[in-house]
């Protein structure tokens, strides 16, 4: 595919024993945000290095903006945020900017400009030894945002920000995205990255499990739908009795049914008339979701 | 070359934050002058100036000190990156590892000069001041400046190579010492020993040289020594100076920074974040 920013084909990645990469494959075109998930130890960080050339794949074919990864051409498009992102402490913020710009060959007089996209501006003549976690974290952000990249590789970006930072952050990528940047970014924050990515991608133990929108996978997961029903005095029980299944729980009635089940369902509640109060529809949770295929899917 | 420059600009703040820039220009400046004053003491007709003596006792001690120095600062160059975990990030930046690894040099290489500018100034200064005929002496310190230079630019590229090897520091510092220790002070021992035991076999006649020739640290030493024709101001070594021509150990002093740094880039290279 000419059109995508990035194309992993049958990855494999063979760390001795330890198979951290299986097979997977994925593309991500411009201007799309994918977002990867996986437990601790899934592949993701050694996905990301593998498609910035910093670790070779075992097997497998990729292409980054239509060069290899870890070539030169590739280097100057994709921008790159480490895990635990670290720089010299005796540099400051601003010394450290202008540093990685011009090794990306543009100006260092953007350097200020860049501190202040993050909330730095006034620690930027700091050095970074004196910065907090979440301080560094920007810096690194700051870092991935110098030039036009056509991709971002973000290894767990909101790690250490705070929840404004965290919005903050996302509307930065969100800008990106519709410049025309691919965004691939790691996170365990799952909440998150629902409203903020296109996609999403699961690994687990080094295969992809899962691949698609939200929604997509909320369909395909077919996890049951959990109503709560809020009883008039009183008239708990007998609702109970005209709804199997349910359990009663702080003068609640909890009970779960299949998305197929789901209207039939509303409507034999709705039949109950006045001896209902309240009704609640929770749909499974992205957390059910995303423990759904991450357990035993893998063949 | 922006690139390269500006690595350069950074490593030299760095390493003057670090004290580096400081501790190599003191060591330099106490050293060279209190060789200096020794070397202006009335010396009773060798027949040479005193900046002369002043710069061959300076080579002797240029031997030991320019190739720790120049490991003390260069053993932490990659292996530091990757224990703080700066070397991912580097590596993913459009700049060349070589390019990487000249930055570094340049920055720590403008250390050296300047720390050498300062002592060997200093020494000429306490020279000449004593001595209107130290001035004809001036060629040789220059010599001594320039091939000192090479010598450390030498010893940067072995510790950028074992810098590269041992991934951590504190590996890499065990292994610099351990070079500098085995180059620079056994090596000799041994060869004294082996021509001791060889009593003017095969071994003093043709390996000797060989093995001065390749040895960084004696090369220089030969080099200097010879051309200031003041072996005679030296001891050790430095007696065999008169067997082999100007223009080995002159190839050896050039041609050892090249290889070094060959061989800093070809560890380097093979280095996985
Ligand atoms: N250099 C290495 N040598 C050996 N094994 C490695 C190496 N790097 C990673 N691994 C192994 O590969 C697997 C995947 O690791 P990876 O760092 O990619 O996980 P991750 O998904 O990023 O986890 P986390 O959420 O904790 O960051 C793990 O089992 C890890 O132990
Ligand atoms: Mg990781």
């Amino acid at each position: 595919m000419m059109t995508s920013t990035l194309t992993i084909s049958q990855l494999t990645k063979r760390f001795g024993e330890v198979a951290a990469l299986t097979g997977v494959s994925l593309s991500v075109a411009p201007g799309e945000r994918v977002a990867l998930l996986g437990h601790n130890g899934a592949g993701k960080s050694t996905m990301m290095k593998i498609i910035l050339g910093l670790i070779p794949a075992t097997s497998g074919q990729i292409s980054v903006c239509d060069a290899a990864p870890g070539s030169i051409a590739a280097r100057r498009s994709v921008a790159y945020l480490p895990e635990n992102v670290a720089f010299h402490p005796a540099l400051t913020g601003e010394e450290q900017l202008r540093h990685y710009l011009v090794l990306r060959g543009e100006s260092p007089s953007q350097a200020m400009g860049l501190l202040e996209k993050v909330g730095l501006a006034q620690a930027a003549r700091r050095r970074i030894g004196t910065y907090s976690k979440g301080m560094r974290q920007r810096v690194g952000l700051a870092q991935a945002l110098i030039g036009q990249p056509r991709l971002l590789v973000l290894d767990e970006p909101t790690s250490g920000l705070d929840p404004v930072s965290r919005r903050e952050f996302y509307a930065l990528l969100d800008d990106l995205a519709k410049q025309g940047a691919s965004i691939l970014l790691s996170s365990h924050a799952l909440t998150e990255v629902e409203a903020r990515t296109d996609r999403i991608v699961i690994l687990s133990k080094g295969r992809m499990v899962a691949e698609g929108s939200l929604a997509e996978l909320r369909r395909r997961a077919d996890l049951p739908v959990t109503l709560h029903v809020t009883a008039r005095n009183g008239s708990a029980p007998e609702i109970a009795r005209s709804l199997p299944g349910a359990i009663l729980v702080d003068g609640a009635l909890h009970l779960t049914c299949t998305q197929s089940e789901k209207l039939a369902q509303l409507g034999r509640i709705a039949g109950l008339g006045d001896k209902v109060a309240d009704l609640d529809v929770l749909p499974p949770s992205l957390e059910d979701l995303y423990s759904h295929f991450s357990r035993g899917t893998v063949q | 070359m922006k690139r390269i420059l500006s690595t350069a600009r950074t490593e030299f703040r760095i390493a003057l934050r670090n004290r580096w820039v400081s501790i190599a220009l003191a060591v330099m400046a106490v050293f060279s002058l209190v060789l200096a004053l020794a070397g202006s003491a009335p010396t009773g007709g060798l027949g040479v100036d005193r900046l002369s003596v002043t710069v061959a006792s300076l080579t002797s001690l240029s031997v030991y000190l320019i190739p720790l120095l120049a490991l003390l600062m260069s053993f932490d160059a990659i292996a530091g990156e990757a224990e703080r975990g700066t070397l991912p990030l580097l590596l993913a930046y459009p700049i060349a590892r070589e390019a990487v690894l000249i930055g570094k040099l340049a920055a720590h290489l403008a250390i050296l000069a300047l720390a050498l500018l300062l002592g060997h100034g200093l020494a000429a200064g306490v020279a000449i001041w004593n001595d209107p005929e130290a001035l004809t002496g001036l060629p040789a310190l220059w010599r001594l400046s320039w091939s000192s230079v090479l010598l450390g630019a030498t010893f940067l590229g072995a510790g950028y190579a074992l810098s590269a090897l041992s991934r951590r520091p504190s590996g890499a510092a065990g292994l610099a010492i351990g070079l500098w220790l085995g180059l620079v002070v056994l090596y000799d021992l041994g060869l004294l020993s082996a021509i001791v035991a060889d009593n003017g076999g095969w071994f003093t006649t043709e390996a000797f040289p060989v093995a001065l020739l390749v040895n960084p640290a004696d090369a220089f030493r030969l080099f200097n020594l010879t051309a200031s024709g003041a072996t005679a101001a030296a001891a050790g070594v430095g007696g065999a100076a008169d067997t082999i021509p100007l223009w080995q150990s002159l190839a050896s002093v050039l041609l050892w920074p090249l290889a070094a740094l060959a061989l800093a880039a070809a560890a380097f290279r093979k280095v996985t974040p």
